[in-house]
């Protein structure tokens, strides 16, 4: 190959905004809507929408989908779909209240109790999948009826509380301020600006080894007004955080997931085996690749996940209920499209997961507080995610 | 009398390269016109641009048929000019009867409500003229592959065929079904249909064709009458070179046995039958050993069930690498006990198409560039850069996605993939199965250069010029068996479809 050949199609900004377009598109809509409804709440409610108490609710009710949004990555990376989830978070939230209430164990025991409760449905469920070539789409259709129907019995339709207070500080919890109390809380701004100055560190060094790898690196100027976004965005979401009562204890939980999945996805070589699998499962089982177990081991993931997600939202309601969970899967399923993920499987990204998993929470907050109706809160929910299908598949379209 | 068709001056361009250039093609009303090519020739393409498969605007050039200058903005619209084109992969739909495809799309219909008694009798009809006679209502996945093709001539004469189109129509049939095919061609050609075959087998076309027209490397080469019609011509058009130096020298340099495999025995996955039976070879160090045989001896069957069990089941025999016994029960251990299998589908089964060339290369080795389970993207990257020097990939770059490839790189890709592997040795699947030439010459090379290493090359391959000029031996296949062996000295096409037609049928 001619050196002329390489010189002539080196790519420039325009290639590096288009291609990652996606991501930065999504971040710039996730901020619109923001700004919109900041504009719009004041305006109609006469109130912040970006008050510290609201920024708290966000996290606390968008956490357990960001969590299964994770899990459920993978599964459609993989090629597969998850039904079940809203199911069996109801169900292990379920085992959880009658581990806490009825049988009196302690929270050190029922946590690690629900989580494998959790991982073992998802093996019940993955094992038809990958093994016996059940299509996902059944397989946890009728997950999601069995686990309902489970929880229904398990509760003998009642709901089971309240919960001991160590229980419910898994959600309602927050971070306690080690540099004594007060306002505004050091301990949430100390760990923000640590978070702030990894994230740009972790940018610097992937620029750094792009440069060393001779891959041509992002624009210095694109980098450094991204950064400055996250970052003023993050530090602004902490300040608030920190004026209220703290970081609370389930967005520390989240954070940490985000980060070790991001890094699971694309750092390592099972990640990066989940997501050949869902490129082309044949080439992949022929390049030595156990899919079989991958496609298995995706869904005990996922189930693992509900179950946290499960524990999350019944400890925020403080007590079971036979209709805890209902729809979750598909505000769970929305948001990992909206993010990216492609219907096929193959691709999407973590990073995506968690900005499409926020844009819906921001909505269904905005919108709730503005007094708009169920009626059309779930139109236009409806039609964002259409939308943002639409956005991807012009794109990629458009690239040939 | 003018021209039925008339293609002046067709250009065609993908991503990466360019299929047509400056191709002119004119078919007289009935004749019988073949086309031939090498694969990658861009035969195939020229087709899909006559039949509006790639609408006009995407492509240069004019047709002029039937006297009228064509802007066909899709095959219905070629399809209502009475240009019918059969591709090479049937069209037509398993699960539903052989009357529903005939008239699929062109239903025999009263106001959406389909009249099966007029749909079924004029379906019979159409069969008896392809020589037919099967009942309407049978599923077309009961038929075997000959009688499908019949089926979708049937199917462009309920068309009212003007121009016929039938790209490589024998390529997946035997003899006898071939043969009445093209009995079926010259009876069309009798009623006034002109028709256009594309096809490798030089036979049929001096059996069936008027004229033939030669494509080379996506340009028109020369267009012979019948009178010129000789395999030496049209070889020596299609290749543009003496056949002498279309592969590269090798001196053997033979050494110890690689390889050696017992008593090979496979059953089909779902059918009570074998479709290997009892097949015994060995590969030495620095040996290419070549595999002949027909669509379905078994050949592929063969590799993949070697490869990690890849096909079949109740596979028995006994296989060896290096002297040792090798356990090849999962691909994961037949690539650690030295073996890679290069696939003959390599988009379906070798590549991941939507992801970039690193990724792909790194696939079956990702423990070489990661540390603990933790990749290292410099070390993936350094790979790729390497191989994509060392096999001359052509791209801008090793993070394009190779869907954009060619198909000469995409297989370089593929290649680049097991030798990162570091087998000992190599089951090359069809290794220049619809790449152009130039780039099986540098296939050619690098499988000389393999061997040159000291690894042992298995090439299979459905052109035999290819296994006679690359091979060191050669066995060939029949219904499952090994049913002959043929030293470089002794090969011939002619001894290896002799070894082929007197094992026919003696199968156990």
């Amino acid at each position: 190959m001619t050196t002329a050949d390489s010189e002539a199609k080196k790519p420039g900004i325009g290639a590096h905004l288009g291609g990652n377009l996606r991501e930065n598109g999504m971040v710039l809509a996730l901020l619109a809507i923001v700004l919109f409804f900041l504009i719009m709440v004041r305006a109609t409610q006469g109130v912040d929408f970006l008050s510290a108490q609201n920024i708290t609710n966000l996290f606390l009710q968008n956490s357990y989908v960001i969590i299964m949004a994770l899990g459920m990555l993978l599964v459609i990376v993989s090629g597969h779909i998850d039904l079940s989830v809203g199911s069996v978070a109801a169900f292990t939230g379920a085992v959880s209240a009658v581990l806490t209430v009825k049988w009196g164990w302690p929270f050190w025991a029922v946590i690690p109790a629900t989580l494998v409760m959790g991982g073992l449905i998802g093996a019940a469920q993955g094992y038809w999948i990958a093994f016996w070539r059940i299509p996902s789409f059944i397989v946890t259709l009728a997950g999601m009826l069995v686990f309902r129907g489970l929880t229904l019995w398990l509760l003998q339709g009642q709901n089971i509380g309240p919960f001991p207070k160590a229980f419910q500080s898994l959600s309602t919890g927050f971070i306690p301020d080690v540099f004594g109390a007060g306002k505004p809380n050091m301990t949430a701004l100390v760990m923000v600006g640590l978070a702030a100055a990894a994230i740009v560190w972790s940018g610097l060094r992937g620029r750094r080894q792009d440069a060393a790898f001779g891959v041509e690196p992002e624009p210095a100027g694109l980098f450094w007004a991204r950064n400055l976004i996250v970052v003023a965005a993050l530090l602004f979401v902490g300040w608030k955080l920190a004026q209220f009562r703290g970081l609370p204890n389930v967005l520390i939980v989240m954070s940490v997931l985000i980060v070790l999945y991001s890094f699971f996805t694309e750092q390592t070589t099972t990640g990066r085996r989940i997501y050949a699998l869902g490129g082309n499962e044949k080439a992949a089982r022929l390049s030595g690749i156990k899919t079989d177990r991958l496609v298995f081991l995706t869904f005990v993931n996922m189930g693992v996940l509900a179950a946290l997600a499960g524990m999350i939202v019944t400890a925020r309601l403080n007590s079971a209920t036979p209709k805890a969970g209902v729809g979750f899967e598909l505000d769970v399923i929305a948001a990992v499209f909206i993010g990216g993920a492609s219907m096929s499987g193959g691709s999407g990204r973590i990073i995506g997961v968690v900005v499409g998993a926020l844009i819906m929470g921001v909505m269904n907050n905005g919108m709730s507080i503005m007094g708009i109706g169920i009626d059309y809160q779930q139109v236009i929910k409806g039609l964002v995610l259409l939308a943002a299908v639409i956005f991807d598949v012009y794109n990629r379209n458009k690239q040939g | 009398m003018t021209a039925i068709l008339e293609m002046r001056g067709i250009g065609k361009s993908f991503p990466g390269v360019r299929a047509l250039d400056q191709v002119n093609l004119t078919v007289e009303p009935g004749e019988i016109h073949a086309i031939c090519g090498e694969n990658g020739a861009g035969k195939s393409t020229l087709m899909k641009v006559l039949s509006g498969v790639y609408p006009h605007g995407s492509y240069d050039g004019d047709i002029l048929y039937e006297g009228h200058a064509t802007a066909f903005r899709d095959i219905r619209d070629s399809e209502r000019q009475g240009i019918i084109i059969i591709h090479q992969e049937l069209a037509l739909v398993p699960q539903l009867s052989v009357a529903e495809n005939m008239f699929l799309g062109n239903e025999v219909a009263h106001r959406g409500v389909i009249d099966w008694k007029r749909t079924w009798a004029r379906t019979r009809e159409l069969l008896a003229k392809v020589g037919l006679s099967e009942a309407p209502t049978t599923p077309v996945e009961k038929l075997g592959v000959g009688k499908q093709q019949l089926i979708e001539i049937a199917k462009a004469l309920a068309k009212d065929v003007r121009l016929l189109i039938l790209d490589e129509p024998t390529a997946a049939l035997q003899e006898n079904d071939s043969a009445k095919l093209l009995d079926l061609m010259l009876e069309l050609k009798a009623q006034g249909v002109t028709q256009i075959i594309i096809s490798h087998k030089l036979n049929e076309i001096r059996r069936v064709a008027d004229r033939v027209t030669v494509i080379r490397d996506g340009s028109t080469v020369s267009t012979l009458d019948r009178a010129e019609i000789t395999e030496e011509r049209i070889i020596r058009d299609m290749v543009g070179r003496d056949m002498a130096h279309r592969y590269p020298d090798r001196v053997p340099d033979i050494g110890e046995v690689l390889m050696r495999v017992q008593d090979w025995t496979v059953w089909h996955p779902d059918q009570p039958r074998k479709v290997i039976d009892r097949v015994s070879f060995q590969v030495r160090r620095g040996e290419i050993v070549g595999i002949a045989g027909l669509m379905g001896s078994g050949r592929t069957e063969l590799a993949m069930s070697l490869f990690g069990r890849s096909y079949g089941r109740d596979i028995t025999g006994t296989a060896e690498l290096g002297g040792k016994p090798a356990d090849l029960s999962t691909v994961g251990r037949a690539i650690d006990a030295g073996l890679a299998y290069v696939t003959e589908d390599r988009k379906a089964l070798g590549l991941i198409l939507e992801e970039p060339i690193q990724r792909n290369i790194s696939l079956a080795n990702l423990a070489g560039v990661a540390l603990n389970g933790v990749l290292s993207p410099g070390r993936e990257q350094g790979v790729a850069e390497r191989y994509r020097r060392d096999l001359r990939i052509r791209t801008p770059g090793v993070n394009q996605r190779v869907v954009n490839l060619s198909g000469g790189n995409q297989q370089k890709v593929v290649l680049a993939k097991w030798l990162f592997t570091d087998p000992q040795v190599l089951i090359l699947d069809e290794p220049t199965r619809g790449i152009d030439v130039g780039a099986k010459f540098e296939i050619y090379a690098l499988m000389n250069e393999l061997v040159a290493q000291g690894r042992g090359v298995v090439m299979i391959s459905s052109e035999m010029p290819e296994l006679l000029g690359m091979c060191d031996r050669i066995h060939v296949m029949n219904e499952g068996r090994f049913v002959g062996e043929l030293t470089r000295a002794d090969a011939s096409q002619e001894r290896i479809m002799a070894l082929i037609l007197q094992s026919e049928g003696k199968a156990a």
